[in-house]
């Protein structure tokens, strides 16, 4: 162990120096630079390290500038990774007795040193003044709308994405019929077209602030509104509701993202070939059961692919007269664990409306079900992950 | 995101060859009434009738099976028709005041009636009034070379045939008042020409006659009056005695005169008698008469109207009268015009006729002339299919011989059919083949009686009658006490026709079909809530019925059912006539109406379910199997019944028309669009009248959730033998879909035959599905291994279809309004999915799974799945793997009823309502077509006088027009249109329904690889349009901001 930390300069290009501190215990690992694995791997790792393979962590490290950052995805843990010189500190708390206060940039001017850092870790009491605002971490909060394909869209464009999901919320939003001026090689020309006519308070459109009144819809799902009526519309629409795509041009020109034509931006955002999520935004859920839901050992992160693979599925609640409920699996071998779980809550509203049918199983237990699968799924991922150093 | 299911695969030669094979959409022929009939015209040389409609249609019919349709270009009233005997050529007044001429004639296919001219009468210089040259009568000399056209302002003009040359001969008003006796002038016009009328010995003579009374006799060579008959009452109408001795008028006050002509009295002051039939009282006018001489003695008058104003104004009459016989025909709608068929040689002394031809606003009625008594003649065509409101119908393909027999004696025992020896239009020969199979349709009506059909050909003949009100004790004796009219009574009535509107009960109203046409069970379930099943009996039966109750509520709290009660069943036994005879009623609580009903006469089961729950009920035991409620715990709605539902179908009604009156408009505007001058004036237009619309209809967008009213509603049922507990072991189950996209399925334990009296049914909940996008389920079929539909019952143990293929695993095509889906069953996996909402905006309405024929080669087929959209569209896929095959416009949009009524034959063709007493039939099918085919043989002056070989391609009454193939694609062509103006557009051939399709398909094979193949397929189309919309997406300085 204190080899690895006396002889930095040889290994610094390879390996990051891991010292990981949970509670009182002190591990210390290093890591591949090159080749950091994915985060679960890395989580994963911690808690056989630390031999606590059971318990649910908050994974933190400090930065260069001192601060206490979380690392809960793939993107913050690259770049832990990465920032480390070479040595990269982790603190680890319990879940349950996590003290998210301590997160944040406010960190390097209230406490300088690592070594405060460490103390209010240790002692969360300390130089409390006033109860903090408790901001919950992103897995308890799940995407409600995002910006898509701004690399491909005209700036005077706008495809916004709602997640619909399983919750309370109305989407909350009403379309018309109306017509746009367009300019021709004839001229001005008139053409009919579909806008929102209205936003419902409190709605999903209105939360997100992505949509407004008046706003022209050009496509629905990809499919261009042109031509159809306005009950066509409508009903595409609601064809899609629990997953909607809907290309507007914004009445507000104002707020348009304005792409920086040579920054070449088309080569990052088009390295996945796939739609970029900009400006997603989040809520928590509305329903009180999904948090606990949710399988708590994992720090989930939204990625695009995932939710529109759990839209192609758009499983059927199949329930057998033996008493589980199951979602019709897809034979064509799409559907994998991790994909199947967001989309569970949504379940719940129709589960309850059979009060007589007690065969039937809770969703709930649907997930623990899955939650096992997960596990199982991870210690395979230890035994040939990353390469570790002790 | 952008899911394009279907990589375009370019044009597959191979497949697309095969499709042409398999399909073709063609609309075929019009069954039933024309609506709103408006003229009508006989040939008597040729033998054929001609009826004009106020949509600008004219119908032609002869022998059965001998039919034309031709449609004018503008939708304007037919006010006129009259054949130019023997020619093959009619002429029509429409009432914008044009003449048509339409011929029948001939191309190398097959031939049409077709407009050949048309013309205008233009007004007379120094007469601005346009109404001085409305047309009021048209008389086509018999020799065919001459059209005289009496007018309003009271000319004759004179029209050379079949040019339309307008000659110099016209006769004015001015001119007859000249000689007109001074003390009959008193200074008023004559009024407009009523009638006119070929002297029937010589053809240069013409009786005109006047709206004020004058008659005259104008001889067209000498240009001179011969006689003037003073009539002092106004005239309605004139017919020359066949002598040409006399002739008869009548009038407006009820009444006719004969009037004798003679060349020595120039001026005849008073007619030889002058009767009013039904006077004292003042009475309405006499609109038509007909004078008819007979070889037996006294001459036949026919009029219509004459009716005593306060009495019987209302009624619409015909009267016959001869000597002592008179009868006063009662018809139920108003009488347009009529004629009779009798000997038109000039070398007999008589007329003779043989029959009266009636056309009334609702039916068609024939009178026997020669028989005594004059009875009906029923119509071999022109079925009144609307004699009481059509509330359904159901089509059986392929009938056995066996079922067809019975019913059709049962049928020949109620009178209801008929033989064609009698039927006096008999023009033309049909040529159509034999029908191969024998096929049946079956029409639900409002008045609770199921019509049989005999749909094999192209004249839709009624069949048997089954009425299902005499089992139900209702307010109204059915006795039809209306034909046994009393002897005193005045005039002396007689009740003609079937068209009767009125229900006695709106609960009687049969809401589902179901017939098993090998063991010919019938149930038919009612607005009532009613199921009554039916066995085919061919003796007649006194008997009890077996009465059942099924609560569908179970035992839900807090549901009261504020609708209409149950039909109280008669208690006694009840007389049934050889037939269908009712043998267990169920009547379902609370008695909301039925909305999906099966049968499987095998099992002895029929299933049932309405907006509560559904049922399932053993009717050879009488025992009920199983209750399920549906019902939603905050649909309230579904407690109401139809009553006050009304006021919600009145606001949707009104909402549609809005829709309709919009979608006109903006119409119109994508059509102007189009032309580039006047597009600025165009989109100024639209800017005012988009203004002028203070409030835009808005459409809420809300993902369905399932609390939303009427959820509980059970929209299809369905038998299958297949598997569902597990993949070794199949058995009876049975399916059940509602409104909110759940579809339960039941495994039924059914006892061997043997042990069917003594074993019970039992049915066990397998599954329970519920669909995500909760849509409602529209239909549900399961296919067996080989991805084919399963047989009926009976087909199998009776070697009439292959056994299905139960070694494979089974799935079922579960089709929602928005999407179809097939799961594997038993465990009930997604296989394969086709979201149509999602792609096309538009909603399911019908679905059928139907075998379609090569007309390639005899042993090709394929099976489809065949959907009509709530935009009137039929889209056929290819099942198990739903790829769209074709895609065609059928029924216009706006026309609700049309959709809601269309019903799809097992062999690719269809049905549905273009008016409430016309059926529509199309052929979706390359190979089973039905159309008329049939042949007249005419001699036409100027023309080519072979005999013309018409086979006819009539199309409806402006409703429609034909399209070909190449027409099927118009929605794309329609996107190009829009690709000029839309910078994001993707060009149309990238639509997921485009007919381009793809590899040959064959079905059943469907297997893992493939379905990962297509799933790449999805991702490439995927990205194929990223580029493409990255492309698109430059900056365009073509919008304003």
């Amino acid at each position: 162990m204190n080899k690895n930390h006396r002889v930095p300069s040889s290994r610094t290009l390879s390996a990051v120096e891991v010292k990981s501190k949970f509670g009182a215990e002190f591990r210390r690992f290093s890591l591949d630079r090159s080749k950091p694995g994915r985060f679960d791997e890395f989580y994963g790792l911690l808690q056989h390290v630390h031999r606590i393979p059971n318990v649910d962590l908050l994974v933190g490290y400090a930065d260069v500038h001192g601060d206490l950052l979380p690392i809960n995805n793939d993107d913050n843990y690259h770049k832990a990774i990465s920032t480390a010189a070479p040595l990269l500190r982790l603190f680890l708390q319990r879940k349950e007795e996590a003290d998210y206060s301590a997160f944040g940039t406010d960190s390097l001017t209230r406490k300088k040193t690592p070594a405060a850092l460490a103390a209010v870790l240790l002692r969360p009491d300390a130089n409390r003044k006033k109860p903090p605002v408790i901001i919950s971490l992103p897995k308890d909060f799940r995407p409600v709308s995002s910006i898509i394909d701004v690399d491909i869209l005209p700036e005077t464009h706008r495809r916004v994405r709602l997640y619909k999901h399983g919750q309370e919320k109305p989407l909350g939003f009403y379309i018309r019929d109306g017509s746009s001026v367009r300019v021709t090689p004839q001229g001005l020309e008139k053409v009919p077209g579909i806008f929102i006519s209205r936003l419902v308070p409190g709605g999903l459109a209105e939360s997100t602030g992505l949509l407004a009144v008046n706003d022209e819809v050009l496509e629905v799902n990809g499919i261009e509104v042109a031509g159809k009526s306005l009950d066509q519309v409508t009903d595409m629409m609601i064809a899609n509701s629990h997953n909607l795509i809907i290309t507007v041009k914004p009445a507000n020109q104002r707020n348009n993202v304005v792409r920086n034509s040579n920054s070449g931006g088309g080569a990052a955002s088009g390295s996945s070939g796939r739609s970029s999520d900009s400006g997603a935004s989040y809520y928590s859920y509305s329903t009180p059961g999904a948090v606990a839901m949710t399988p708590s050992h994992i720090i989930q992160n939204f990625r695009p692919e995932e939710v529109e693979s759990d839209d192609d599925e758009e499983e059927d609640l199949v329930i057998e007269a033996g008493g589980d409920a199951q979602l019709a699996p897809l034979s064509a071998g799409g559907a994998t664990a991790s994909y199947s779980m967001p989309s569970l809550p949504r379940y719940e509203p129709h589960l309850n409306l059979r009060p007589s049918n007690g065969a039937m199983a809770t969703s709930a237990s649907v997930g623990s079900l899955s939650t096992s699968d997960r596990g199982l799924e991870r210690r395979n991922l230890e035994e040939d992950g990353t390469v570790i150093t002790l | 995101m952008m899911k394009f299911r279907f990589r375009r695969q370019g044009n597959d030669p191979q497949r697309e060859k095969i499709k042409q094979d398999l399909f073709a959409f063609n609309k075929t022929v019009e069954h039933g009434f024309p609506n709103q009939p408006s003229a009508l015209a006989y040939d008597p040389k040729l033998q054929l009738m001609a009826i004009g409609t106020k949509s600008g249609a004219i119908k032609v019919y002869g022998f059965p099976g001998v039919e034309f349709t031709g449609l004018h270009k503008d939708t304007a009233t037919v006010t006129q028709l009259h054949f130019l005997h023997g020619q093959g050529r009619i002429l029509s007044l429409l009432d914008d005041n044009t003449l048509h001429l339409w011929e029948i004639g001939q191309r190398e296919t097959g031939s049409h009636l077709e407009e050949v001219r048309s013309f205008t009468i233009p007004g007379r210089s120094g007469i601005e009034s346009t109404s001085a040259t409305r047309v009021t009568v048209l008389l086509p000399k018999l020799s065919c070379d001459l059209l005289a056209v009496g007018t309003e302002g009271g000319g004759v003009h004179f029209l050379e045939l079949p040019s339309f040359t307008l000659l110099d001969k016209s006769l004015f008003q001015d001119e007859i008042m000249q000689s007109v006796p001074e003390e009959y002038k008193c200074g008023k016009s004559l009024g407009p020409v009523e009638s006119l009328q070929e002297h029937p010995q010589y053809p240069d003579k013409i009786l005109i006659g006047y709206s004020r009374g004058l008659v005259v006799l104008w001889d067209l060579q000498s240009r001179r009056v011969d006689n003037y008959f003073l009539g002092k009452q106004q005239l309605e109408s004139l017919v020359w005695e066949r002598s040409g001795n006399s002739f008869v008028s009548s009038h407006s006050d009820g009444g006719y005169m004969v009037w004798s002509v003679s060349s020595s009295t120039p001026c005849t002051h008073e007619p030889v008698t002058s009767t009013i039939t039904y006077g004292p009282f003042p009475c309405k006018a006499v609109n038509k008469i007909l004078w008819r001489t007979t070889e037996s003695g006294a001459p036949l008058v026919l009029f219509s109207g004459g009716m005593p104003r306060a009495s019987y104004g209302d009624r619409h009459c015909l009267t016959i009268l001869q000597d002592s016989q008179h009868v006063t025909l009662d018809f139920t709608s108003r009488v347009i015009d009529f004629f009779t068929v009798h000997c038109t040689d000039r070398d007999k002394d008589f007329d003779d006729p043989s029959a009266l031809v009636v056309l009334l606003e609702e039916e068609l009625v024939v009178i026997d002339l020669q028989t005594a008594g004059w009875p009906t003649i029923p119509a071999p065509y022109l079925a009144p299919l609307h004699s009481s409101a059509i509330t359904c119908s159901y089509h059986i393909s392929n009938v056995p011989t066996k079922l067809w027999e019975r019913v059709v004696c049962a049928g020949q025992q109620q009178g209801t059919l008929q033989t064609h020896t009698n039927w006096p239009i008999c023009g033309g020969k049909n040529f159509a083949p034999d029908p191969k199979q024998q096929e049946l349709l079956l029409t639900g009506h409002e008045d609770g009686t199921v019509r049989f059909w005999d749909a094999s050909g192209v004249s839709l003949r009624p069949l048997y009658k089954l009425s299902t009100s005499n089992i139900f004790q209702t307010d109204c004796d059915h006795n039809d006490s209306l034909n046994q009219a009393s002897e005193e009574e005045w005039p002396p009535f007689r009740k003609v026709g079937c068209f009767d509107p009125y229900s006695d009960d709106p609960r009687l109203g049969i809401q589902k079909i179901c017939l098993c046409k090998y063991s010919g069970k019938l149930v038919v379930a009612g607005t009532a809530g009613q199921v009554i099943v039916l066995y085919l009996s061919d003796e007649k039966s006194d008997h009890m019925i077996d009465v059942a109750t099924l609560d569908l509520l179970q035992d839900r709290e807090g549901f009261t059912w504020k609708g209409h009660d149950r039909l109280p069943p008669k208690s006694g036994p009840v007389l049934f006539a050889p037939g269908f005879q009712p043998v267990v009623l169920v009547q379902c609580m609370p008695p909301a109406a039925v909305t999906a009903v099966t049968l499987h006469a095998e099992w002895n089961l029929i299933a049932f379910g309405t907006s509560h729950g559904f049922g399932l009920f053993d009717y050879h035991r009488r025992s009920p199997v199983l209750a399920r409620c549906t019902l939603h715990p905050n649909d309230s709605l579904a407690m109401e019944g139809p009553l006050s539902r009304v006021k919600s179908l009145k606001k949707s009604l009104r909402q549609s028309f809005r829709r309709i009156r919009k979608s006109r408009v903006s119409g119109k505007k994508r059509v102007l669009v189009s032309s580039p001058s006047s597009k600025v004036q165009e989109a100024n237009a639209q800017l005012a009248e988009q203004d002028a619309e203070v409030t835009p209809v808005q459409r809420r967008i809300e993902p369905r959730s399932a609390d939303d009213s009427l959820s509980g509603v059970v929209r299809c049922l369905c038998f299958a033998d297949t598997f569902l507990r597990d993949g070794t072991h199949h058995g009876p189950t049975m399916w059940a879909g509602t409104n909110s996209g759940c579809v339960y399925a039941y495994a039924l334990d059914v006892p061997s035959q043997e042990k069917f009296s003594e074993q019970s049914v039992e049915a066990l909940l397998g599954k329970e599905i519920q669909l995500m996008h909760r849509a409602p389920v529209v239909s549900i079929a399961v296919l067996d291994g080989r991805g084919n539909p399963l047989p009926e019952p009976y087909e199998v143990s009776r070697d009439l279809a292959k056994a299905p293929d139960m070694q494979g695993s089974h799935s079922v095509l579960i089709a929602s309004e928005e999407q179809f889906k097939v799961f594997m069953l038993p465990k009930v996996s997604a296989k394969t999915k086709f979201k149509l909402t999602a792609h096309e905006g538009c909603r399911v309405r019908k679905v059928a799974l139907v075998n379609f024929c090569s007309v390639a080669s005899e042993d090709y087929s394929e099976n489809g799945l065949v959907c009509l959209t709530n935009l009137g569209d039929i889209h056929v896929f290819s099942i198990p793997a739903l790829r769209p095959q074709v895609r065609y416009d059928c029924i216009r949009k706006e026309d609700i009823s049309g959709i809601a009524s269309c019903v799809f034959t097992k062999t690719g063709q269809g049905f549905y309502l273009i008016s409430p007493s016309e059926y529509e039939r199309f052929s979706l099918s390359a190979r089973v077509i039905t159309e008329p085919l049939c042949q007249v043989e005419f001699d036409r002056p100027h023309d080519s006088s072979e005999p013309s070989f018409c086979a006819v391609s009539p199309q409806a009454n402006g409703t429609h027009k034909a399209q070909s193939m190449g027409e099927s694609r118009s929605a794309g062509d329609a996107e190009v249109v829009f690709d000029e103006v839309s910078p994001l557009s993707s060009p149309a051939l990238d639509s997921p329904n485009s007919s381009a399709d793809i590899t040959l398909d064959t079905t059943g094979e469907l297997t893992l690889e493939d379905v990962k193949d297509f799933l790449v397929t999805v991702d490439e189309a995927e990205n194929n349009l990223r580029n493409r919309s990255e492309e698109d997406g430059r900056p365009s300085g073509i919008l304003i901001n």
